[in-house]
């Protein structure tokens, strides 16, 4: 009985380090293939339209609605302790240090890091990969640097625009709906929004950008299993990816702080 | 020469293979054959490279390609070219860019390579119309052809068609195989080829028998129908009898 529980422990253990040490491996290939390799430049401009361009909609659209709603949130608060004043700086310093890059960042692993699982996954059931191997090509220079290079680059733009989308939403709502000063909303941000707000939400983004694209190419890349394994794969990258955010911006904001 | 030792592959706690010894003569057409499930593929990719082998040696040109590092795989696979079984053209290109693409990636100017495509494209009878089309207009024929195609970019000494006429009608399936023939003699090629078609003896010089994990047979093609070897036998006759397991069941018989 005792037996048998440690053998189950010590096969998960190796199963979990297994998996943990691929997935740094992959990573590490990665890498070596962006330094010891030339970049291809319109792979990388492709890939940024895919992950970034493609998604601009979804990203301005959660980036408003979450000012929107921030905002009215934030009154049915201050207007309890007479703060009407501050909800400008309030939605300001939400959307850039927090909402701003991690909703950005889960809609895009919702819509771009599936698709990435998916069609590196789809290329790996199809044996695409295998042949680019047989074909001399370095598969990660071909399909894994820059589909992650183009997520930790493109992330931060598109953060960018949730922010001031959000901040433009939480404008709206302020004074077309509850009709509140709008010198009040856009003092307070002047005079509480500071430059390290916006550097840090930005290298959230990035960071999460890295995250999503990394997740996903992993994923597909080692995709088994026929269809099946395809949306497996694709769901995991999702799955993943958007713990990995979450977790990984907690520890972020911890380190920002003292920056 | 390719010269298999002692080949075997585990999957989990699956043997594939269980030793395999296979000498594949230059220049040749040697045609392995075998049961599906047998390890046919697994065989053809574990000498590619794709597949490392559980153990045991496969030498190209006396070098143990198993042992081959990273590095010295790529080399490898400019003397060695793989057709695959449903070809494995690359979706998001099209013909032009999935013949040229090892050339295309090495900084090739689209000068030098359409040429090298077109003359590619000529070997395998296509059109130069094709060029333009993406893989998803292609019929599984065509698809082959441009996979065939894809893999002579580079000029390898030796090429491995993985299961080259499956799935197509038997007037494409006669096509494909005029075509390796014509590569093979037109440029001394080494060709092994992984088929389930036993038409493939009319143009193949060699045969291999996979059964149970091991070759069972080895002989020349044009005398594989005389031979009393009771594996090579059964496999060819489809035979129900004999020392191939097989689960043959008779519904015929019930109605």
């Amino acid at each position: 009985m005792i037996t048998n529980v440690i053998n189950s422990v010590g096969i998960y253990t190796l199963s979990i380090t297994d998996k943990l040490g691929r997935f740094v491996v992959f990573l590490g290939k990665a890498l070596r293939s962006l330094f010891t390799t030339r970049l291809k430049l319109h792979k990388l401009i492709v890939q940024m339209n895919r992950i970034g361009v493609e998604s601009f909609t979804i990203a301005v659209l959660t980036g408003t609605f979450a000012g929107m709603v921030f905002a009215l949130q934030s009154y049915i608060g201050f207007q309890r302790v007479g703060g009407e004043q501050f909800i400008g700086a309030v939605v300001a310093l939400g959307l850039i240090r927090e909402l701003g890059p991690v909703l950005t960042g889960l809609m895009v692993t919702g819509r771009a890091g599936s698709a990435i699982a998916a069609e590196i996954g789809t290329m790996r059931i199809t044996e695409q990969i295998d042949a680019l191997r047989t074909l001399r090509i370095n598969v990660y220079q071909y399909l894994v640097v820059p589909r992650i290079l183009a997520g930790t680059i493109i992330l931060p733009f598109l953060t960018i625009f949730a922010m001031m989308c959000g901040i433009i939403g939480g404008y709206i709502v302020c004074v077309y709906v509850l009709e509140l000063s709008p010198d009040d909303y856009i003092t307070s941000i002047k005079t509480y929004v500071e430059f390290a707000d916006i550097r840090g939400g930005l290298i959230k983004a990035a960071v999460f950008g890295f995250i999503l694209s990394w997740v996903g190419t992993y994923k597909g890349f080692y995709t088994h299993g026929g269809a099946r394994g395809v949306g497996n794969a694709t769901t995991q990258s999702v799955v993943t990816s958007s713990i990995l955010i979450l977790i990984a911006n907690y520890f972020l904001t911890k380190m920002l702080e003292r920056l | 020469m390719i010269k298999i030792v002692d080949l075997k592959k585990k999957f989990d706690d699956k043997w594939v293979t269980r030793g395999v010894n296979l000498t594949i003569p230059d220049g040749q057409m040697t045609c392995i054959i075998g049961q599906s499930g047998e390890g046919k593929s697994v065989l053809l990719k574990q000498i590619i490279g794709l597949i490392k082998p559980t153990s045991g040696s496969i030498y190209v040109d006396n070098v143990d390609i198993t042992k081959l590092s990273e590095r010295e795989q790529q080399k490898y696979f400019k003397k060695v070219g793989y057709v695959f079984q449903f070809a494995a053209l690359l979706d998001s290109l099209n013909v032009y860019e999935n013949i040229g693409i090892t050339l295309i990636e090495q900084g090739m100017s689209k000068k030098k390579v359409l040429p090298i495509v077109k003359e590619k494209l000529r070997l395998v009878n296509l059109e130069e119309d094709t060029l333009t089309k993406y893989p998803s207009e292609l019929s599984g024929g065509m698809r082959k052809r441009v996979g065939l195609a894809r893999t002579l970019v580079t000029n390898p000494e030796v090429i491995l068609y993985d299961e080259p006429t499956t799935g197509l009608d038997p007037i494409t399936s006669q096509i494909i195989h005029e075509l390796m023939y014509d590569m093979q003699k037109r440029l001394s090629i080494t060709s092994v080829v992984v088929s389930h078609d036993l038409k493939i003896f009319d143009y193949a010089d060699n045969v291999a028998l996979l059964s149970g994990g091991k070759i069972r047979y080895y002989g020349d093609a044009k005398t594989v129908w005389d031979s009393d070897n009771p594996y090579i036998y059964q496999f060819i006759r489809g035979l129900p009898e004999g020392p191939i397991e097989t689960e043959v069941i008779h519904f015929k018989d019930k109605y």
